[in-house]
């Protein structure tokens, strides 16, 4: 039995954090990340991993500083996950490469990419049209084994739980744009549930090449102001146009609070809530009632066992898109009621874009040193307020303010919507 | 969170499973015992790798809305399918109340591509100034924009959510045969600590798509003999199938309360990161049978996959843990079904019990690349 202090108001083993890392397109670590969010500085540029010529969109917030000269989106994504783990575990004061729990990884799907398509075609020899045939007949010279282990979707895990340690089998996982935040409950889950002392949970997204920008640009979901690129993402605006892509991950070591109070860790704060619920109405859309973004929020609260009065800022998804700010504010109003006016709400994304895969992670991190800081990051490019979200978004300027408790928010196409409460103490 | 020992257990309420045997578990059982034709062979669309190819389905008994099927791809509609039968099997297909507070683990990788599109693409790209550039203007011009949404991994689950109604909320698990496993050990673990009563697990698997050969052709992992039982192979290589494999797992207080039919119960689930080193497959496999507990007398439903040195060390494990009856062969039944193929092993285990040809059973999962699960079934 658990001291009465580490458990709960259910009776549960309390989740601290005691280790965070993060890389965005902003730089390397905590530090750098927290200087220019805090700045209101954008890492969005225009993109020079591939040509653009022909696109409707050519910004993005690509990680460029870490070895991007031969891109492939699973190994970026490795070389991300790793950076923003090392940082967290090295924090965490934990053993390297013995890890006393399990990895939770949202990763991006993986696919053969076009320069592996376009080099099995030419092995293939095929002179005219070329085919798959072709291309599965090029896999005979034995000459493109490697790329097998490259285009699994349980690698970059593989190789993450090698290097930290981790213990059991690692989960890659995917809820779309919440993926990130799902890791993370995932963790809490298996603290709970006593399973192990500690978890680690990451998110990470290395995956703007062309086709992937294209996807997005086709179904109208990309910002396509080009001219200036640092404001192209404008959350809550009303002359908001589009998400922004972004890469980076971001590292979480969650650990029971009575295991890091044993081994003397320092606390960085808890996660005390998680919620979640699906939305059937739509494949990109969510429900126009926004009844499952109000019970994923709702749920979060419950599962932390506090009241909507107990939030004192909103981390938003806050893509930029028409409608995920409309829905968000919508379902914010619904749970937390005419305060909402005045609880202040950000997006990070205003400023690294979105890092679709990572983005609940990094922002579970970005809410965690709000609290610590005591510094609300702006949304920047905030200029033509949207009457219909009556929100204090923090415009453009960082602010000073006492933040006990952060509500974390992620959505994802295919219904996913998903909820953090990040705190200071323990409810 | 109710009381009691076993209030708390986790049982298989219902279950989905397609493939190229046909439909249901009833008909996979029938073709088990040899009552039935073996499911067919594709073996010249991809040549020289053959496939199991999927069944012919009646879409509109599962996803009525032409609409619907319109935006999926084939992995998403064997799926949808599959989740489907499995709802209607447990009878909660028309329970709105119990579907939205049903959760959902996927396991999946990710969907088809426009193999047309491709085609032309490299053609072009072959001889174009700047490939590149010329890349950009297809792309964009000739990609429908919505295959997108049948691409995305998380999406199958999507489907789930928007044709049946099941809206607890859903997670997808990657990274192949391990996925499947490991999103039966998870809902387990959520239905027997209490946070959750109802889940919908499993996942599918399309094989007739070059794209999917492909990456295990590269590997040289694909089998590209003659049909024949993969111990009766000549040649390495597990034989893709097409199908779908869909759970029911519920708590045994929940179905119990709702007079559900219980197939059996899922007693323990293991699943483990195992290298691929010499012995270490059957070094983390024997742990895994004490660490479920499972006996002697367990009817093996067995993961194998046509790879020599994976195969021998499962069966050597198989010989020493549970020599009784020769374990059942998955991919023999149906080909190998990647993420779905835990799941459809469970679904066989299920069967078997609930017909009672077993009182126990377990299933073994041997990912191709990493990783190993064992799944034990009883009499529920």
């Amino acid at each position: 039995m658990a001291e009465p202090r580490f458990t709960d108001r259910f009776g549960r083993p309390l989740v601290a954090v005691t280790g965070m890392g993060v890389i965005t397109s902003l730089g390397e670590g905590k530090a750098a990340n927290w200087a220019a969010l805090t700045a209101g500085r954008s890492g969005i540029h225009r993109i020079t991993r591939f040509p653009v010529e022909g696109l409707r969109t050519t910004i993005a917030g690509t990680v460029d500083f870490e070895g991007a000269e031969d891109f492939c989106a699973p190994k970026l994504s490795e070389r991300l996950a790793t950076t923003a783990a090392t940082e967290a575990v090295e924090q965490s004061g934990l053993p390297r490469g013995d890890f006393p729990g399990a990895l939770f990884v949202a990763v991006p799907p993986v696919e053969i990419e076009w320069p592996q398509r376009r080099a099995l075609a030419e092995a293939s020899g095929q002179a005219g049209d070329v085919t798959y045939a072709d291309l599965l007949k090029a896999t005979e010279t034995g000459a493109f084994a490697d790329w097998h282990d490259l285009f699994l979707f349980g690698t970059v895990a593989d190789h993450l739980a090698e290097r930290f340690g981790t213990r059991g089998s690692p989960i890659s996982l995917s809820t779309a744009c919440s993926s990130g935040a799902t890791a993370i409950q995932l963790g809490v889950e298996a603290i709970r549930r006593g399973e192990a002392p500690a978890a680690l949970c990451i998110g990470t997204d290395g995956s703007v090449h062309a086709e992937a920008l294209i996807r997005f640009s086709l179904l109208s979901a990309l910002s396509t102001q080009n001219a200036v690129p640092e404001e192209a993402a404008r959350p809550f605006s009303k002359n908001r146009d589009g998400f922004v892509m972004g890469e980076g991950a971001a590292a979480l070591v969650l650990e029971s609070a009575e295991h890091a109070h044993a081994r003397g860790a320092e606390i960085l704060g808890y996660v005390i809530g998680a919620g979640e619920k699906g939305d059937g109405f739509h494949r990109t859309r969510s429900s126009p009632d926004g009844a499952p973004i109000v019970a994923a929020i709702a749920a979060a609260l419950e599962d932390a066992g506090i009241g909507p009065e107990a939030i004192d800022y909103v981390n938003a998804h806050g893509t930029g898109t028409p409608e995920n700010d409309k829905m968000e504010a919508m379902g914010l109003m619904a749970v937390i009621g005419e305060r909402m006016r005045s609880v202040p709400i950000s997006s990070n994304k205003s400023m690294i874009g979105h890092t679709l895969t990572a983005a609940g992670a990094v922002e579970a991190v970005v809410s965690l040193m709000t609290i610590r800081e005591g510094v609300i990051p702006p949304t920047i490019n905030y200029r033509v307020p949207d009457p219909a979200i009556p929100l204090d978004v923090v415009p453009n300027v960082a602010r000073e303010a006492k933040v006990g408790c952060v509500l974390s928010n992620s959505f994802g196409f295919g219904g996913q919507n998903t909820c953090l409460v990040l705190s200071a103490d323990p409810a | 969170m109710s009381g009691g020992p076993n209030e708390r257990d986790v049982v298989v309420t219902g279950i989905g499973l397609v493939s190229c045997v046909g439909e249901g578990v009833e008909a996979h059982l029938a073709a088990l015992a040899g009552l039935t034709e073996p499911g067919p062979w594709e073996t010249e669309r991809f040549a020289p790798y053959p496939v199991r190819p999927g069944p012919a389905l009646d879409l509109s008994t599962q996803i009525p809305k032409k609409s619907d099927q319109r935006q999926m791809e084939p992995w998403q509609r064997l799926g949808v399918y599959a989740a489907g039968a499995a709802l209607d099997s447990a009878g909660i297909k028309d329970d709105a109340e119990l579907k939205a507070r049903t959760h959902v683990i996927v396991a999946a990788g990710g969907g088809e591509r426009d193999y047309d599109v491709d085609g032309q693409v490299l053609t072009a790209m072959r001889t174009h100034a700047a490939p590149d550039v010329l890349l950009n203007e297809r792309l964009m011009s000739d990609v429908r924009p919505t295959l997108f949404l049948a691409q995305l991994s998380n999406l199958l689950a999507g489907n789930i959510a928007i044709v049946h109604g099941v809206t607890g909320a859903s997670r997808t698990f990657m990274g192949e045969e391990q996925a499947g496993v490991d999103a039966i050990r998870i809902a387990h673990a959520r239905i027997a600590s209490g946070q959750n009563d109802v889940f919908l697990v499993g996942g599918s698997f399309n094989a007739e798509r070059a794209d999917s050969i492909l990456a295990y052709a590269m590997g040289r992992l694909a089998y590209s003999g003659a049909p024949a039982a993969v111990a009766d192979r000549t040649a390495p290589g597990f034989v893709l199938g097409s199908g779908g494999a869909f759970l029911v797992l519920e708590a045994r207080a929940h179905a119990r309360a709702r007079g559900a039919r219980v197939f059996a119960e899922i007693a323990a689930v293991g699943s483990a990161r195992t290298g691929r080193g010499a012995g270490a497959l059957a070094e983390t496999l024997g742990r895994l049978f004490d660490e479920t507990g499972t006996g002697a007398d367990a009817r093996i439903v067995s993961g194998a996959l046509g790879l020599p040195s994976r195969d021998a060390e499962e069966r050597s494990v198989l010989a020493a843990r549970a020599p009784g009856a020769a374990p059942i062969v998955t991919q023999d039944l149906v080909g190998h079904l990647m993420e779905a193929h835990a799941p459809a092993g469970v679904a066989l285990a299920a069967g078997l019990i609930a017909t009672g040809e077993a009182r126990e059973a377990a299933v073994t999962s041997i990912g191709h690349q990493r990783g190993a699960g064992l799944v034990r079934l009883r009499a529920g």
